[in-house]
């Protein structure tokens, strides 16, 4: 059951499609922000309705504001997707051939990893085996640089972690592209790049960082939810979310 | 990877040798003088594709925009002719009509062709002109710098010669000459960015030695910008009614220059 479309909910999209994504209290101080400019009747708990109406509309675009969590920081995050690839469509209007595969090796590399991360050493040398135009060290730093500023890719400390908004957007293609492959959140069954691994051989499940904090939370010993084990890392802090100011 | 796109490529090349009102050409890229087909070959061209394959289009051509809008690059009617619409260019004007009433009821954007020559679109944004969108509530530092220098440039009667800007900005302390915390190489956010996106026009002036460049309003400007809101805000400045700036009034008031009226998009 979707209302009609007003200048709230346009207003509301126009922001999401200038920021990409917005963490969920930017998204609460928005619909409020919005519904008062154009003088809407607004309820704080009626964001999930507000945001469906947005999408029956924006369905026929094949776009969707998707909602997915940050392996980072445990919140959630709504992010503007493209639902139409089983590809890396939407990212090749602003970028090159040689460019996207560079990126798709940074991809490789990160599935492929015990931490979710790629060194931007790592990512050099995979350059070694490209088969469009190779690209030089200073581009493939400017690269880089780029796809952090377009949000795909996130950075610290010269590793670099698929964004949150990526990995919102990019899921169904991640899914199908790596298969077996990718590690999936036992928790939230979310796939899984930043995560705890359990040691039992014959286990092995994986629990995104933010959801062991929240399952484990308080608990003296921790256990394995499916083997029951010893979880012998270190269960990091819930981290509660920030008070957005009103934009 | 994503061979959608060159499949599409071998239709096209076969598809435009066969379309009527395709020219011979002296240019190397025809489709620059992509000529509108008529209302008959519309409707024979509809025909033959399903609607799913329209509505894909539509999404496609509404995308486009969209990706173009966010650099605020306008968008060429050859190219999107040329990279989207390409086997089905033959129905371009019912795409359009259809890109321009999602553009205009879903994500609250107008399709403005500021250029009819060259056929060049933008979108301009609906819902600018309520309340609390004035230019300098506006969190983006850029849209302040444009909007000073727009409002200079209309109250100095259309055109300035770029001194005149640069003593003004170096007067706000933000010095052309060095690179400034939020704007970076100011010179260039003014004479390139902002001309690229085509809210001014950075025009030399012939037999200067040296070289100087005079500055106007640009069509994307002409076209959002409101100028009797612009009066409003010098009005406020200055403790003045607008209408004392008499010519500017006339000129911000004149029909040419209403731009869009505050309101909801259409409710079709």
């Amino acid at each position: 059951m979707s209302r009609q479309m007003g200048d709230s909910h346009r207003r509301f999209l126009q922001t999401m499609m200038a920021s990409g994504i917005i963490d969920e209290s930017g998204a609460k101080a928005l619909h409020q922000h919005c519904c008062e400019t154009h003088s809407t009747q607004y309820a704080p708990d009626r964001l999930d309705d507000f945001i469906d109406t947005i999408n029956s509309k924006l369905q026929p675009m094949f776009m969707q504001i998707r909602k997915g969590m940050s392996e980072d920081n445990g919140h959630q995050h709504y992010a503007l997707v493209n639902m139409v690839e089983n590809d890396v469509t939407r990212m090749s209007s602003d970028y090159a051939d040689n460019e996207l595969e560079l990126f798709k090796k940074t991809m490789d590399l990160i599935v492929g990893s015990e931490d979710g991360k790629a060194s931007s050493t790592d990512i050099l040398n995979s350059t070694d085996s490209m088969t469009t135009k190779k690209l030089k060290k200073s581009e493939i730093e400017h690269l880089l640089n780029r796809l952090v500023q377009d949000k795909w890719l996130s950075e610290k400390r010269g590793e670099y972690t698929l964004s949150t908004r990526c990995i919102i957007e990019m899921e169904p293609y991640i899914r199908a592209m790596y298969q077996d492959q990718v590690k999936v959140c036992h928790i939230c069954h979310a796939i899984a790049f930043q995560c705890q691994i359990c040691e039992n051989p014959t286990c092995g499940i994986k629990i995104h960082n933010p959801c062991v904090a929240r399952y484990f939370k308080g608990r003296t010993e921790p256990r394995c939810p499916a083997c029951e084990d010893f979880w012998p890392h270190e269960i990091p802090e819930v981290r509660r979310p920030r008070s957005q100011s009103r934009r | 990877m994503s061979n959608r796109k060159r499949l599409s490529n071998t239709q096209s090349s076969s598809q435009a040798r066969k379309h009527p009102g395709s020219p011979s050409t002296q240019e190397e890229d025809e489709d620059v003088t992509f000529t509108q087909p008529s209302t008959s070959q519309v409707q024979r061209g509809l025909q033959k594709v399903t609607e799913a394959q329209v509505e894909q289009k539509t999404a496609e051509v509404v995308q486009y925009f969209l990706v173009k809008e966010q650099r605020k690059v306008p968008v060429r009617r050859a190219d999107l002719v040329k990279h989207v619409l390409k086997e089905h260019r033959n129905i371009y004007p019912e795409i359009l009509k259809r890109a321009a009433r999602t553009l205009d009821q879903v994500f609250g954007l107008k399709l403005v062709e500021i250029d009819p020559k060259n056929h060049l679109y933008v979108l301009i944004n609906n819902l600018e002109t309520s309340e609390g969108a004035s230019p300098i509530n506006s969190t983006d530092p850029k849209r302040g710098l444009l909007f000073v220098i727009l409002s200079v440039i209309f109250m100095k009667g259309g055109v300035v010669r770029e001194n005149v800007i640069w003593n003004l900005l170096k007067k706000l302390r933000v010095d052309p000459g060095e690179k400034h915390e939020d704007f970076g190489d100011v010179k260039k956010v003014v004479t390139d960015e902002f001309v690229r996106q085509r809210y001014l026009e950075f025009v030399r002036i012939p037999h200067t030695e040296p070289v100087e460049h005079e500055l106007r309003w640009g069509q994307r400007a002409e076209k959002e910008v409101s100028k009797s809101k612009i009066l409003d805000v010098m009005g406020q400045l200055h403790d003045r009614d607008p209408q004392s700036w008499s010519q500017q009034y006339r000129e911000a008031h004149s029909s040419q220059n209403s731009t869009q009226q505050p309101g909801s998009s259409s409710q079709r």
